[in-house]
């Protein structure tokens, strides 16, 4: 297990920023981190980077509690703070060899790690400025290098690719998805397209609770999602009704029919069978998908449930 | 912690600071000392350094604060404190590597002043009458009374995000430690009391140090203030996760 969270509980004050969330990432896996502002993503990675200590639960790297060991913990994982704070006079080369040295590497072997780094997140045209000269996405860059430079077994990235145009959100995702062979990747967003561009998995947190973790299709195919049909000629929706698996029929202009299934139930091949049993052309058979809004506001929304007064 | 050493040191020396503090530090001290009739060396007749070592530690009250005051504040305001923190360095080396460079920086401002050491030597009659004891005795404890202003600094940054507000608050209790608390000691009647509180603060013992006897209570006073203080700082930091 790379990355174990288990009942955490932050609390700042009285206000509870996360209420015993737990779950876990396996090597190797890259997992988004999604929830709207203030959810708890960044208490969370906060804490599994060791800044900041839980009021209680446990959280592990690398099967090492952060409480006991964080010393250990921070040698193993690499982390890219949010809003990527960097010291804007510096060059370059002489952040990447200082971020190198406090991570306890020796300076020719820190020398050698940024130089490797300036060429792996392709910063040789920029490598002999002043940080506070590089545009907004170099700087990405910069944070990313950092973060790598130790070769960390585990990379935590706190809102890689906020404030991006979306040129450079598409080379910080293909670099992230580059570096992410080899190690593990939790990585917080509340842009779900960007969960879909870089992982499978998501983790979903909603006010200091996980509302969901799962692979991104299957919360695609969850409620909601219906199959658009179109025959190429006249069937009854009474017809299709029948059909095991069928929940309901609505139809969606001529000879088109949005059919929803049965929660869990697949029938696409109900439909097909049918189709060639009835000989109907089937023109069109399409799983209509939550939208990924839809998706996100229905897992994130607040419940109305206290009068506004 | 070496690391973070010559990073600070680093800081001063690519900005102006650096060279702002040395040279304001060197042009005050040299004007009061040479220029300035009312305290000039040249027309009080004797060859001693006392303005140096009275009205130094007052310019120091405010440089120093002035070098420390980014320390810690920046970071926080930058949030590179944060990403610091979830380094593999320990808080202590955090603090002390901050606290040394600020002390490198001071004590290389105190070493031009010992030109005037020679040119007084050079100008005592006969040559050589001074009293060098006295004056090793209050360069150490200069330097003493430096380390714990740089400690207050350096825990005044570490309080809050806003450099103007670690300014104020740091020399603000440097004058305290200093001159306040010998001040306060007047509001006692009884004098046990008043020697008590006097000797709470450092100029009583920067004065005994200044006499050429070096005590070691007075060495052990200045250095475990200073080690309270860093300690303090510590904690400060630790106390995120509260």
């Amino acid at each position: 297990m790379a990355i174990e969270v288990k009942d955490l509980t932050k609390y700042y004050g009285v206000q509870h920023a996360l209420d015993g969330i737990s779950f876990s990432i396996n090597k190797g896996e890259i997992v988004g981190f999604l929830g709207p502002n203030g959810a708890g993503k960044s208490t969370t990675m906060k804490i599994l980077t060791g800044y900041l200590a839980p009021t209680s639960g446990v959280a592990a790297v690398e099967g090492i509690n952060v409480s006991e060991d964080p010393q250990r913990v921070k040698r193993q994982t690499g982390y890219l703070p949010e809003h990527n704070p960097l010291y804007h006079d510096m060059y370059v080369h002489e952040y990447l060899e200082f971020a190198a040295g406090i991570c306890g590497l020796a300076s020719g072997m820190a020398r050698k790690r940024a130089d490797e780094m300036v060429g792996l997140c392709g910063l040789s045209l920029e490598q002999n400025k002043k940080i506070g000269a590089l545009s907004k996405g170099y700087r990405q860059r910069v944070g990313l290098a950092q973060a790598l430079i130790h070769n960390p077994k585990v990379l935590i990235l706190d809102e890689p690719t906020s404030g991006l145009d979306p040129n450079q959100l598409v080379e910080i995702r293909k670099l992230i998805k580059d570096i992410s062979r080899e190690k593990t990747v939790l990585f917080s967003t509340h842009i779900l397209q960007e969960v879909e561009a870089l992982c499978d998995r998501v983790i979903v947190i909603n006010r200091g609770a996980i509302v969901a973790d799962d692979l991104l299709h299957k919360l695609r195919l969850g409620k909601g999602g219906a199959l658009l049909v179109e025959f190429g000629q006249p069937v009854s929706a009474e017809e299709l009704q029948t059909l095991p698996g069928v929940e309901r029929v609505e139809s969606a202009g001529v000879n088109r029919y949005r059919i929803h299934a049965a929660p869990g139930q697949d029938i696409r091949g109900e439909l097909t069978k049918f189709a060639a049993r009835e000989n109907k052309a089937l023109l069109e058979l399409r799983q209509e998908e939550n939208s990924l809004e839809a998706i996100f506001s229905r897992l994130t929304q607040v419940p109305l449930t206290e009068p506004a007064s | 912690m070496i690391r973070i050493f010559f990073k600070e040191l680093n800081g001063f020396l690519d900005s102006l600071i650096g060279y702002m503090v040395m040279g304001v530090f060197l042009v005050a001290i040299g004007l009061l000392t040479w220029v300035f009739p009312d305290t000039s060396v040249l027309d009080y007749g004797y060859a001693d350094m006392d303005t140096l070592f009275s009205v130094g530690p007052f310019v120091l009250i405010f440089l120093i604060p002035a070098i420390t005051m980014r320390s810690f504040a920046e970071e926080k305001k930058l949030g590179t404190l944060e990403w610091l923190l979830t380094k593999p360095v320990t808080e202590w080396s955090l603090v002390l590597g901050k606290f040394l460079a600020s002390m490198a920086l001071v004590t290389v401002s105190l070493l031009p002043t010992l030109i005037y050491y020679y040119s007084l030597r050079q100008l005592g009659n006969p040559i050589g009458n001074i009293d060098t004891p006295g004056i090793a005795g209050s360069y150490l404890g200069m330097i003493l009374l430096s380390s714990v202003f740089c400690a207050v600094g350096v825990m005044g940054s570490a309080l809050t995000a806003n450099q103007i507000v670690s300014f104020i608050l740091s020399a603000f209790l440097c004058l305290t430690f200093y001159t306040g608390l010998d001040t306060m000691a007047q509001l006692f009647s009884s004098g046990q009391q008043a020697l008590w509180v006097k000797q709470m603060g450092m100029l009583y013992h920067y004065d005994a140090m200044s006499k050429g006897l070096i005590d070691t209570r007075d060495v052990v006073y200045f250095l475990s203030l200073t080690g309270v203080l860093l300690l303090g700082t510590r904690t400060i930091l630790s106390g995120r996760s509260w």
